[in-house]
């Protein structure tokens, strides 16, 4: 294989990367302001599901790319967990040939249309890039220019469908369609395997359906990329629960040769405080479950959910950004975010942060929850807070949260909902013999090939890393799905 | 797509239903049960698998009319399919040859209760059990518990059938009579607690069967916890069935009424929708 530094140095010398570079001075280029995504009215999306960000358009994206100065070191790659050729895409679409900058970024991202979306982008390209580390100046919109080419492809009708080797009949199986088993899925395919993906729930996407709400990344889009990947072969089966609806041995019988778990971190932590079972403290999984996945939103479906005046949602990651927005377009007239660390420590992405200010949100900083009451029926009426302030700093480098004695109130709430982490489900590491898991559930792996302790199994993405990105649970399905490769390939050519 | 190719009323409302799905049929086990989606836009309702045959790759369902879900599904015909079927989930009873197991199911709980009662006596053990409702219609599978029982004790509130009285009634005369190694409930919340109750008088080992609100079914939502024993458990990961003397069934009362005026207004409105 090709060096990658020397990779990306002869891509970058090519004619038409050069004229490109000749034809803007790049003091002219740096002198450019960030291109503004146009978002929609904070206050009338805070009342429907349209998608806040409505993406750049031609014009904009053009402008944007040619802040791009092509740099001859782009450290902005070095921030991708997957590793997009960022200055070749961009300068794809600084030269207008937008469908080339979607195949750039499908070389090695699967579905660029969700990470421009989701992606926390001021933490990984958009930390690294040139801008910001040397000009200290607002990135290139990195995360932006990648959806606008992502989108361009799919408006245009013209989805590239990968190239794919020539069948080999080998049969592997993919546990999970969160993203990390879909880009393990799409790999696969592309290399010639017969793949099915199992999936327990009834809708393939992971959390990409039943978490992420549309508002934030439509469905269609999702639905889109999945039907490029049944193009090219990959066999879906929902409502199929890997080690109950069959057994692994079960399917190693049926001719399944290897196996990629990706089953995420499904199962929804509670902090274990009293009065938190009453009804109307939900998990944020529950809660955005029934809204996103099950329509309970909507009159025609019949799943209920509880419309809540006064909600409090605990927690300060993307999950409770998600909940607390939700809630707010079902109609809370008062919709909080309760968060026992400050603003600054909050691991959600800083554009929810920001469009949950916008939309009204309030910020309950340096507070946590301590108890829940209950009318006669059961019903969460009130919960107890308790302020907090900032101790020193923990092993996460986050600086501990210590609890203020004698400072506790009351605030009334008639929904609650719980969004303080989550843990992979037990299910997998109770059946699979020899399975190597962390105390924290999670399943050990070989950082090269993803492969676990049992030889013929791989994992990747939350149930490998606990709760983590999508982008990075791609990265994972990808190198899994080379490493699986490699021992398919091994078991043959031993056996020959 | 799940097919039904059999359909039989218990009565009005109460049907078995026996469906097309192969793997489940093989790998389910007395307890499991299943998640059904009837339509596009149902919810996700738990049934106990009650049967299941693994020649013909069928499970039988035994679904009582409560509200709109139920109501959709028994109001399938043959031929007809299932939106989505997942299982089997849960885990399976713990059964084993104990001795003299006492089976006592209320209303909803028979269903659920069937497949237990087959095992316990395939497993050879003495297997006494106690059916009550509130009349005569809705003591279901009578027929089908006798055969595997080896004494059957019915109890309605209103004498329409059997004995009149509550269910405890029955199965405290059967505990006085008798020495019992074990007990199973499974009905409504109140109908385990008060059972519950009373074999705890006596000391017998009890597990009850809790039918909590679900929506995936699959440890991801927390929809169905519940307090056993002062800790948190997932009824559909960690059961459903638990030691009955250590669930919080006050607790599970009012978490099972969440929905109730949602739930009583969308049935009114789907059962006016037939009248249409
Ligand atoms: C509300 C919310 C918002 C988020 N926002 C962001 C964001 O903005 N940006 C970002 O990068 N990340 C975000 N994340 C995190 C990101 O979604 C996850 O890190 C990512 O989805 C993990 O992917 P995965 O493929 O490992 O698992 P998942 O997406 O969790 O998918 C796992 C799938 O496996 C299925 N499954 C489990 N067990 C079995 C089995 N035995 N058989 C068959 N199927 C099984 C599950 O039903 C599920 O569909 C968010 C997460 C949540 C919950
Ligand atoms: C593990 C498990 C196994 C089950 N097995 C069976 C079975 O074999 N056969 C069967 O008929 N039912 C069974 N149930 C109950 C069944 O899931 C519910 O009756 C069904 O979900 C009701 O849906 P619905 O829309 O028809 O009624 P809803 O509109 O949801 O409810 C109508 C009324 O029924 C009550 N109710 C709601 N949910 C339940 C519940 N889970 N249990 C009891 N009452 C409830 C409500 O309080 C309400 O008043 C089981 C439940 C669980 C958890
Ligand atoms: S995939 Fe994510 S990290 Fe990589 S370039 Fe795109 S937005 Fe940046
Ligand atoms: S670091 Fe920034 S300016 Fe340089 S190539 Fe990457 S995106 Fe372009
Ligand atoms: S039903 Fe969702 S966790 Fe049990």
């Amino acid at each position: 294989m090709k060096n990658i530094a020397d990779y990306l140095k002869e891509e970058r010398s090519k004619d038409w990367r050069v004229a490109l570079r000749k034809s803007m001075k790049a003091k002219e280029r740096t002198a450019r302001e960030r291109t503004p995504m146009t978002e929609y009215d904070p206050e009338e999306r805070s009342h429907s599901y349209v998608e806040v960000n409505l993406g750049f358009n031609e014009e904009q994206a053009l402008v944007e790319a040619t802040r791009c100065v092509d740099c001859a070191n782009p450290t902005c790659i070095t921030g991708c967990p997957v590793g997009i050729n960022i200055p070749k895409f961009i300068k794809k679409i600084e030269s207008k040939d937008y469908l080339g900058a979607a195949v750039v970024l499908k070389e090695t991202n699967a579905l660029p249309a969700v990470c421009g979306r989701v992606c926390p982008q001021e933490k990984q390209c958009e930390l690294n890039c040139f801008y910001t580390v040397s000009l200290h100046k607002p990135a290139v919109s990195i995360g932006s220019l990648e959806r606008f080419a992502a989108d361009f492809e799919r408006n245009s009708g013209k989805m590239a469908i990968p190239e794919i080797a020539e069948s080999n009949g080998i049969k592997v199986a993919i546990v999970g369609s969160g993203p990390a088993g879909l880009s393990a899925a799409g790999d696969m395919a592309k290399l010639g395997y017969d793949v099915t993906v199992f999936e327990a729930l009834h809708e393939i996407g992971g959390v990409l359906k039943y978490g992420i709400p549309e508002f934030r990344l439509p469905n269609e889009i999702v639905d889109v990329e999945i039907e490029v990947m049944r193009k090219m072969g990959v066999k879906f089966r929902t409502n199929f629960i890997v080690g109950r609806t069959a057994s692994f041995d079960q399917l190693r019988a049926q001719g399944f040769e290897a196996f990629f778990l990706g089953s995420g971190a499904g199962l929804p932590r509670f902090m274990n405080i009293p009065g938190e079972n009453y009804n109307g403290v939900f998990s944020a999984n529950e809660y955005l479950t029934r809204v996103n996945l099950m329509h309970a939103a909507s009159e025609e479906y019949d799943t209920p959910v509880f419309f809540g005046k006064k909600v409090a949602i605990i927690g300060g990651g993307n999950t409770a950004m998600d909940a607390v927005r939700t809630a707010r377009r079902l109609g809370a007239e008062r919709a909080m975010i309760v968060y026992r660390r400050s603003r600054e420590e909050m691991p959600a992405r800083a554009e929810e942060v920001k469009h949950a200010l916008e939309e009204g949100i309030e910020f309950l900083n340096l507070n946590n929850p301590v108890e829940y009451f209950a009318d006669e029926n059961g019903h969460v009426n009130k919960m107890r807070l308790q302020k907090m302030e900032l101790g020193e700093p923990d092993s996460s480098g986050r600086r501990r949260p210590l609890a203020i004695p004698g400072s506790e109130y009351d605030v009334d709430v008639d929904l609650v909902i719980v969004a303080v982490g989550t843990s992979p489900n037990p299910l997998l590491a109770k059946i699979i013999p020899g399975m190597d898991v962390t105390p924290w559930g999670t399943f050990k792996v070989n950082e090269e090939t993803m492969q676990t302790a049992v030889p013929d199994m791989f994992a990747g993405g939350d149930i490998v890393r606990g709760g983590a990105t999508v982008i990075l649970a791609m990265g994972d399905g990808r190198k899994a799905a080379a490493g699986m490769h490699a021992y398919i390939q091994n078991k043959i050519k031993n056996k020959a | 797509m799940n097919k039904i190719v059999y359909k039989e009323f218990f009565s009005e409302k109460v049907a078995k239903i026996v469906l097309e799905a192969p793997e489940i049929a093989i790998a389910r086990k007395p307890g499991h049960f299943v998640i059904v989606r009837v339509d596009e836009k149902g919810e996700r309702i738990p049934l106990t698998i009650a049967d299941a045959d693994t020649n013909k790759g069928t499970i039988t369902l035994i679904v009582q009319e409560v509200g709109v879900s139920s109501a959709k599904l028994i109001a399938l015909k043959v031929g007809d399919s299932v939106a989505d079927l997942v299982g089997p989930l849960g885990q399976a009873t713990h059964i084993q040859k104990v001795g003299t197991v006492l089976c006592a199911g209320g209303g909803v709980g028979i269903a659920p209760l069937y497949p237990i009662v087959q095992g316990f006596k395939k497993a050879g053990n003495r297997v006494i059990t106690v059916l009550a409702g509130r009349s005569k219609e809705l003591v279901i599978l009578r027929k089908e518990m006798k055969k595997y029982s080896d004494e059957l004790v019915i109890m309605t509130d209103d004498g329409s059938l059997g004995k009149k009285g509550l269910v405890t009634a029955g199965m405290e005369e059967v505990i006085q009579r008798e020495k019992v190694d074990e007990a199973i409930v499974i009905g409504p919340a109140i109908m385990m607690k008060f059972a519950a109750l009373t074999t705890k008088k006596y000391d017998i080992p009890t597990q009850a069967s809790l039918n909590t609100i679900m929506v995936d079914g699959t440890g991801m939502c927390g929809a169905c916890r519940i307090s056993v024993g002062g800790e948190t458990k997932f009824v559909c990961i960690d059961g459903p069935e638990f030691d009955a003397h250590k669930v919080d069934f006050d607790e599970m009362l009012k978490r099972l009424g969440a929905y109730k005026s949602m739930e009583a207004k969308a049935y009114e409105k789907y059962l006016n929708s037939l009248n249409q």
